[in-house]
């Protein structure tokens, strides 16, 4: 019990540095939030005239968004780390590598949540989109389920800065594009081709979607979405432990071939 | 038991190097893709052992192998062979137990620039277990009695001078009161008084709480001056270690004074400031 309150305590260390360094960055947080304000706003109008279509359209470009910060953030820590040369002494505490990811994660998921609710907000002023019949409470919920499968595969994600410091953090990009072509962010999934079906079904991403859709443009109750829930939950439950697996196995090799260190 | 024990222990790095290809010609040959990967030794089956408490020095040039060795003592590189122990705990075996003890300080102060001197310390003191409150009288406590002043702490890194930065970076080793202290060159850089202070307070810091110290140095004065033990690396190979007194009466003598670089040219046939500067 102690070992776990301890390494709580530790993986607040990760959460209180990222704050930190969004602060230090704040103007440009700032610019990137209406980045992806305008992008959702331009993805909106897509489907002007037809209040849902523009909802259907502005939740995929929410859960893209969504997904990208979480992404960066997890990918882009180490790669930072990895450039500041500070991974050898975060690597180096006397802390389980499971500690370093849950803060990182946990940062990551907070302050997408974040973003996503202002931006949601804002969007909804500007379209006066009404949410007095849909399921607040079961779309928060099923972004907190679907958190973990995205954590599992940004953990396997940050793998690639571990391994280039240079290209890692881009080269996480190609998960995001995967998503995006697979999980039905814009359009149904039964319009992919056959041979890419197979995919979505194995992509969180679809059932997020599918379930956030329902949730805010039918009020679907938590009974409604169990199926959708019960596959993000066992998603999760395979993607966090294999993504751990993954950076572990990462981890060793950086340490064989010295790829921790930057220079020196 | 031992601060450190090493035994045979190595470590190979492997360097791409273009093949040559006689089958091919033309633009691909001019191309030459292919590859090979050459085996570099980097510590090269070394053995040694520091009791506790003692200042032990390893005198090297760049790419001798110093940082490497300490790497694999911090847990940081795996060693291809060999057996590597910290107050008898196995390096490969059980690194966490061995991170509890050790802290380490760089010739590169890595840190979050755009962070504070203070936010910096303070994650690295929550990474270690350390209440914020304690870490921070004991890291102003250390940081004043080299020099720093207490207003700059928060100062973000980047505003600093690179022998403030240093000095930051071994309250940041110190303040977690590690019983082994591993200093990879911490003094390049800095100025004169800068390095007298550092190290003037690892001297305190061993006499203080016994303290063991590994520390690689290019810096023949500062080997001289704070280590019981110096050993001579060379091409990841130690080619002497002893006390500093015993080197130098190791070495042939002409009737002139001998130096600690006199030993070192002697025994790698190099001039270590040569090194340094190239």
């Amino acid at each position: 019990m102690n070992t776990i309150v301890t390494e709580l305590k530790a993986s607040m260390a990760f959460v209180s540095r990222n704050f930190n360094l969004i602060k230090r960055h704040a103007g440009w947080e700032s610019v990137f939030l209406i980045y992806t304000i305008v992008n959702t706003l331009a993805i909106g109008f897509i489907g002007w005239g037809d209040p849902d279509k523009i909802l259907y359209l502005i939740i995929g470009s929410l859960l893209w968004g969504f997904l990208s910060v979480l992404f960066h953030d997890v990918a882009e820590a180490v790669a930072w780390e990895r450039w500041e040369g500070t991974i050898e002494y975060t690597f180096m505490a006397p802390i389980y590598r499971l500690t370093y990811l849950v803060g990182q994660c946990s940062f990551a998921v907070l302050y997408a949540i974040f973003r996503s609710i202002i931006i949601m907000a804002l969007v909804a002023l500007f379209f006066k989109i009404s949410f007095v019949d849909a399921n607040i409470m079961a779309t928060l919920l099923l972004i907190i389920i679907s958190s973990f499968s995205f954590l599992g595969m940004g953990l396997i994600g940050a793998v690639l800065p571990l391994l280039s410091p240079e290209k890692g953090a881009q080269a996480t990009h190609i998960f995001q594009a995967v998503i995006l072509l697979i999980s039905g962010v814009y359009y149904e999934v039964t319009v992919l081709p056959s041979w890419l079906r197979p995919l979505s079904v194995i992509s969180p991403g679809t059932y997020t979607l599918r379930a956030i859709r329902k949730a805010l443009l039918e009020n679907a109750s938590l009974n409604e979405l169990s199926s959708e829930i019960v596959t993000l939950i066992l998603i999760g439950a395979f993607l966090i432990p294999f993504g751990l697996w993954v950076f572990h196995r990462a981890e060793l090799h950086a340490k064989k071939t010295g790829k921790l260190k930057r220079s020196g | 038991m031992h601060a450190i024990e090493c035994v045979a222990a190595t470590k190979y790095f492997y360097e791409k190097v273009k093949k040559k290809n006689t089958n091919s010609s033309g633009f691909f040959q001019r191309l030459n893709l292919k590859t090979t990967k050459k085996r570099l030794p980097a510590v090269d089956s070394i053995t040694f052992d520091v009791p506790k408490g003692e200042i032990f020095g390893i005198l090297g040039p760049n790419g001798s192998g110093k940082s490497t060795l300490i790497r694999m003592l911090a847990t940081l590189i795996l060693p291809d062979s060999g057996q590597l122990r910290i107050f008898d705990i196995d390096v490969v075996k059980e690194p966490m137990r061995v991170r509890r003890c050790i802290n380490r300080v760089s010739v590169d102060a890595a840190f979050f620039k755009k962070l504070s001197t203070w936010e910096n310390l303070s994650y690295a003191a929550r990474l270690y277990g350390i209440a914020p409150k304690k870490a921070k009288s004991d890291a102003i406590k250390i940081l004043k009695s080299m020099g720093f002043p207490e207003g700059k702490i928060d100062l973000s890194l980047e505003d600093l001078s690179r022998g403030m930065q240093q000095k930051v970076a071994i309250a940041r080793a110190l303040f977690t009161s590690p019983v082994l202290l591993l200093l990879d060159e911490p003094t390049t850089g800095l100025d004169p008084v800068s390095k007298r202070q550092v190290q003037e307070y690892i001297l305190k810091v061993r006499e203080k709480y016994d303290t063991t110290v590994l520390l690689t140095s290019h810096d023949l004065d500062e080997v001289e001056r704070i280590c019981d033990r110096v050993a001579i690396i060379d091409n990841g190979k130690f080619v002497a270690c002893d006390t500093v007194k015993a080197l130098k009466e190791n070495i042939s003598d002409n009737g002139n004074s001998r130096t600690l670089e006199d030993v070192f040219v002697e025994l790698t046939g190099r001039n270590l400031l040569e090194d340094i500067n190239e």
